[in-house]
């Protein structure tokens, strides 16, 4: 990621988040009331009695919702990867979470370098991070 | 609760007309600033009303606008204005600005109110290339990842429609040929000239796979406007009057902005909750509308559109668009201008003009008879439609 403007500000509401994915696990809100999973953050759940959520651990595996494949006119550094994937995973916890991500080959793995014929929605796949800076590990995904 | 808001939308429906339209040429490129296209295109549309600029005293626009009122009040020669209002959401906005124009002129806010949206997208930048944009959510969760431009977030809900209800190509196809061949008809359509056949379609250069370059909508600079005033008032203007017979916006609860994946069911997009608000407070119901503009920044909006106000079932859609349904002699021609695909891409305000004309009688696609036309926003933004009548 050569991009600065591309990578994620954090924003202190994700906060939980983001120091998960540096400890290597995915991190969600869920509500206190109804135990729903909740995404993205936010300050309050809408459910229940609308308390404030709390952060809880999630397995990291899900399945392929849907995926794309961009072509130019783009932004570096995706002008230069192009053709590669984005994925939208749905989580085994609870498929109406679903999650913009990449599918890689590892955790270092290019965003282009899988053959975006071979991907298939409702494969499963589970989520690795890639450390990008001190603060930044991007959440990616390989199949299961 | 039905009950409750009929009640309510007695004051709305049928009170205003919109008695005026106008626009500038479509191009990629055009001198001006968008401020002055925006303070043309309103005193021409003053002058197709025979109304006097000095008595605009109402307006309303898009967020995005950067023409605001005080540029028009005092560009435009406006009489003091006693409501102005804006709508939020880029694409979602146009219907809605009229529709508060309407509430505005039936509950007495103002007399003359003037709607416009003046853009130069063909020649300025593309608002996704802006690598600056602060990366709040919801584009936080999706940037970062290459989910760069809109056609990339259509294109990913395209993909899950085609997955669960056997979308195909040839149904965007028949999307983008069926309002092509409008603009082919259409004199001020920037596709005028330029015919597309199904294999130009199908051998395309991909944008974001599963869509092509067709499956997008135009790079325009533009500016259109629309005028309106009471019922009473319209009877004795220039124009035939087009009625505001209902008007709607709708965000879904779980709504974020174009990225709706989060929400429980993101096929069910904002056409569904502005649907619902618009039909209750409309005497016509979805099977007695005439013809239809509908948003289509994306040919995917379309199948999504007609099943989120009722057209036909979920997952009909993409088969609505077969066997020339939604074209002139169809069941529901739509986009009889050209639409955002082919006529301009101006935040969807041509689709207003259009659906005017089309019940003025006077559209280069002219569905004869047409007495009813519904008007739409962008599906998958939070949204805004109208139905007119004449």
């Amino acid at each position: 990621m050569t991009n600065p403007h591309l990578i994620p500000q954090i924003e202190d509401i994700a906060q939980p988040f983001w120091d998960g994915c540096r400890g290597g696990e995915l991190r969600l809100q869920r509500c206190v009331d109804t135990q729903r999973l909740m995404f993205p953050p936010r300050p309050r759940s809408p459910w229940g009695k609308r308390q404030v959520p709390e952060w809880v651990t999630v397995s990291g595996r899900g399945t392929i919702w849907s995926f794309v494949v961009p072509h130019p006119p783009l932004l570096e550094p995706f002008s230069t990867a192009a053709p590669y994937n984005v994925i939208v995973v749905a989580l085994d916890e609870d498929p109406t979470i679903r999650l913009v991500g990449n599918l890689v080959a590892d955790r270092d793995g290019s965003i282009n370098a899988i053959d975006p014929n071979t991907i298939v929605i409702g494969e499963p796949v589970c989520i690795v991070f890639e450390t990008i800076n001190d603060e930044i590990s991007m959440p990616r995904w390989v199949r299961a | 609760m039905l009950k409750a808001s009929s009640l309510k939308a007695s004051s709305l429906k049928d009170a205003a007309a919109i008695v005026g339209i106008a626009e500038t040429p479509f191009a990629k490129r055009l001198d001006g600033s968008e401020r002055s296209l925006a303070a043309d295109v309103i005193i021409r549309a003053c002058a197709d009303a025979g109304i006097d600029p000095s008595e605009i005293d109402g307006l309303s626009c898009y967020t995005m606008e950067t023409s605001d009122e005080t540029d028009i009040a005092k560009t435009v020669g406006t009489g003091d204005l006693t409501f102005f209002a804006q709508v939020n959401y880029g694409g979602g906005a146009g219907p809605g600005c009229v529709g508060l124009l309407a509430m505005a002129i039936a509950t007495g806010q103002c007399n003359v109110g003037v709607a416009w949206r003046s853009r130069k997208r063909g020649s300025g930048q593309r608002p996704w290339a802006d690598a600056a944009n602060p990366m709040r959510t919801p584009s936080m969760w999706s940037r970062p990842w290459g989910l760069l431009r809109p056609a990339d977030e259509i294109a990913m809900l395209w993909r899950r429609y085609m997955h669960e209800y056997g979308g195909t190509r040839d149904h965007l196809a028949n999307v983008a040929l069926t309002v092509r061949k409008m603009a082919n008809n259409n004199p001020n359509a920037m596709m005028h000239n330029r015919t597309l056949t199904r294999d130009d379609y199908m051998d395309a250069r991909w944008i974001s796979e599963p869509l092509c370059l067709y499956d997008n909508c135009l790079e325009t600079d533009g500016a259109l406007a629309c005028v309106l005033v009471s019922a009473d008032r319209a009877k004795d203007l220039a124009q035939k009057p087009v009625y505001v017979h209902a008007a709607a916006q709708g965000l879904g609860q779980q709504a974020h902005g174009m990225i709706n994946y989060w929400s429980d069911d993101p096929l069910h997009g904002a056409s569904w909750t502005a649907a619902r608000r618009l039909f209750a407070n409309s005497d016509f119901a979805p099977a007695d509308l005439d013809v239809a503009q509908i948003y289509d920044a994306f040919t995917p909006l379309i199948p999504l559109s007609l099943e989120g106000y009722g057209f036909c079932g979920r997952g009909e859609g993409a088969a609505f668009t077969d066997n020339g349904n939604i074209d002139l002699g169809g069941t529901l021609p739509i986009n009889t201008s050209g639409g955002g695909l082919s006529e301009a891409y101006v935040h969807g305000f041509n689709l207003i003009n259009e659906g005017v004309r089309q019940l003025r009688g006077t559209s280069y696609n002219q569905v004869d008879g047409a007495q009813s036309a519904l008007v739409t926003a962008g599906e998958c933004v939070p949204t805004s439609a109208l139905i007119l009548r004449n």
